[in-house]
């Protein structure tokens, strides 16, 4: 098995509130892991510093082997790591296409007809072909998030990070954002995902991470967390999940 | 996403944006028409009859309401009124650009940028508290009075300089109150695809923000206006500088109308170009639907 990415006693904090205290946490490569827990357990920080977009305090973050934490052009870490936001993030003054073929014309250097090319290939695989000269705020949520998805992969990321991307959607355009996932990663793409919906992450996820108050304090396949948690927090988490019938 | 909570805001953003919404809300149309036009006239026909029957109205009615003087005064003055034109668009240029690299400036975040940031900060505050005439007069009379060969000696250039100087610290604050309007998830998303901080600003930031501030920068563009006839104070001879000429010669002050219905007469069309982009901004958004 190849690490694709190695954390190692990552800790954060915001002022004097710890976030993240000492995270430890190993990607194989093609692998998914699910990172479950509370709101304000630190997935999305988790993600966050995994993509430099937030300055760590202390730990290591390897990617494919080389350390990033080291690294001093955060740029060239990011272009190999993509990011999916709960909140899409499009640019909204651009049209889809513009979204998506921004940053590998930009960033990459991409000719506009290869970075065109690249783009309608990507959108056409995740059924946005139609879509390609809309506005994001003509679009539904899930078509939305569709695009963000596919404006990360436009990059050809080694990894992806997935921040709760289907907690602003109506229910009925979940499913849509899902299927698109569940498609990379049967695809192969490595992915960290961070979700409230754990059925999705019980179907999809090789590994399950349950965060409580910035650590991990439980980590196994789906089948272990779900049907027989060791920790009484992982327990008692899981069922309130339960009554709230969303397992 | 958006709501219908949202939208019905919006719809009501945009009722209250509307001046004879009163008439329309009523309920009763045509009895609110016939109320407003009753009201408006017995409101307008007492103040005239107040001024005219005022004892000295004879008096300020020939010295600047006078029709003989208004024809032969406004050919001249609207000459002059050229200049003006001529200022504000050369200002308007310089100020757009100068007070976007200001804005930039102070909006780099991180210690290393600190000097230029409070050199930006400065420079705002010096030229927003300074008033425009004392810049004027200082530039105007100053600059060319060091007699250096290679500074033009022309007061309308100093006129333009001392638009420029002053109005872009004004701008600059509006173009940065833009910028801090977008959300920082935009800048995050930026960020996380890879884009400096600098093609962030460029493709990403600054194309929104100056969409959002255009309403309140054509009101500084309507002050500028005005103020080009402060330019008038050197000499030179602008709409303002030339009814002055004129109520010299004649001792009445119609001439001062004439310019005054100059200056109107580009504010107007601008402040309603400004209220329609406003509503179509609105409108676009709307159709859109959903705004997240």
């Amino acid at each position: 098995m190849t690490e694709a990415l190695v954390v190692e006693g990552l800790s954060k904090s915001f002022g004097r509130h710890e976030v993240l205290r000492g995270i430890d946490l190993t990607v194989a490569e093609h692998e998914v892991v699910a990172l479950i827990g509370a709101s304000g357990s630190g997935k999305s920080t988790l993600l966050r510093c995994i993509n430099l977009l937030e300055p760590i305090d202390a730990g290591r973050i390897f990617l494919g082997g080389e350390e990033l934490t080291r690294r001093h052009d955060v740029n060239v870490v990011r272009r190999r790591i993509g990011i999916v936001f709960q909140a899409f993030n499009l640019f909204p003054h651009m049209s889809v296409l513009r979204n998506v073929t921004l940053a590998p014309r930009d960033v990459l250097g991409l000719s506009k007809r290869e970075a065109e090319e690249r783009a309608k290939a990507l959108l056409d695989r995740f059924g946005l072909a139609e879509k390609s000269d809309e506005y994001p705020d003509r679009l539904s949520g899930g078509q939305q998030q569709r695009v963000a998805i596919v404006r990360a992969l436009a990059m050809q990321p080694e990894l992806m990070l997935f921040d709760e991307v289907t907690s602003a959607l109506d229910p009925e355009l979940v499913s849509e954002v899902l299927a698109v996932i569940g498609e990379l990663a049967a695809g192969g793409m490595t992915m960290v995902i961070a979700t409230h919906e754990m059925s999705f992450a019980r179907d999809i996820a090789d590994q399950v991470c349950f965060l409580d108050e910035g650590r991990i304090l439980e980590q196994g396949p789906p089948l272990e967390i779900f049907s027989a948690p060791r920790e009484p927090r992982t327990q008692q988490f899981l069922q309130r999940i339960i009554e709230a019938k969303r397992l | 996403m958006a709501g219908e909570g949202d939208r019905r805001a919006d719809l009501e953003v945009e009722r209250r944006s509307r001046l004879l919404d009163g008439l329309r809300s009523g309920g009763d149309g045509r009895r609110s028409v016939v109320i407003a036009l009753v009201s408006t006239f017995v409101f307008f026909g007492v103040v005239f009859f107040a001024i005219t029957n005022a004892p000295g109205w004879p008096q300020v009615r020939s010295q600047f309401f006078n029709w003989q003087e208004f024809k032969s005064s406004m050919p001249e003055i609207a000459r002059a009124f050229l200049l003006n034109v001529k200022i504000f668009t050369i200002a308007e240029v310089f100020i757009l650009i100068f007070a976007l690299f200001l804005a930039v400036l102070r909006s780099l975040p991180g210690p290393v940028f600190f000097p230029l940031r409070a050199l930006a900060i400065v420079y705002t505050d010096l030229f927003r508290g300074i008033p425009t005439i004392l810049v004027i007069a200082m530039l105007g009379f100053g600059a060319p009075a060091l007699g250096l060969s290679y500074v033009p000696r022309s007061v309308v250039f100093w006129g333009i300089v001392s638009l420029v100087l002053i109005y872009s610290a004004y701008v600059s604050e509006v173009y940065r109150s833009g910028i801090e309007s977008i959300h920082p998830s935009q800048e995050a998303a930026a960020r996380s695809l890879g884009l400096s901080r600098w093609q962030t600003l460029r493709r990403v930031i600054l194309p929104q923000a100056v969409r959002r501030v255009v309403p309140p920068l054509l009101n500084d563009f309507i002050g500028l206006q005005k103020d080009t006839a402060l330019v008038g104070t050197l000499g030179a001879v602008e709409a303002f500088q030339q009814s002055q000429i004129d109520t010299n010669a004649t001792f009445n002050f119609t001439a001062y109308l004439c310019a005054a219905i100059l200056f109107v007469a580009i504010t107007i069309p601008l402040a309603r170009f400004t209220d329609w982009l406003i509503l179509r901004d609105r409108r676009r958004r709307q159709a859109g639907g959903a705004t997240l």
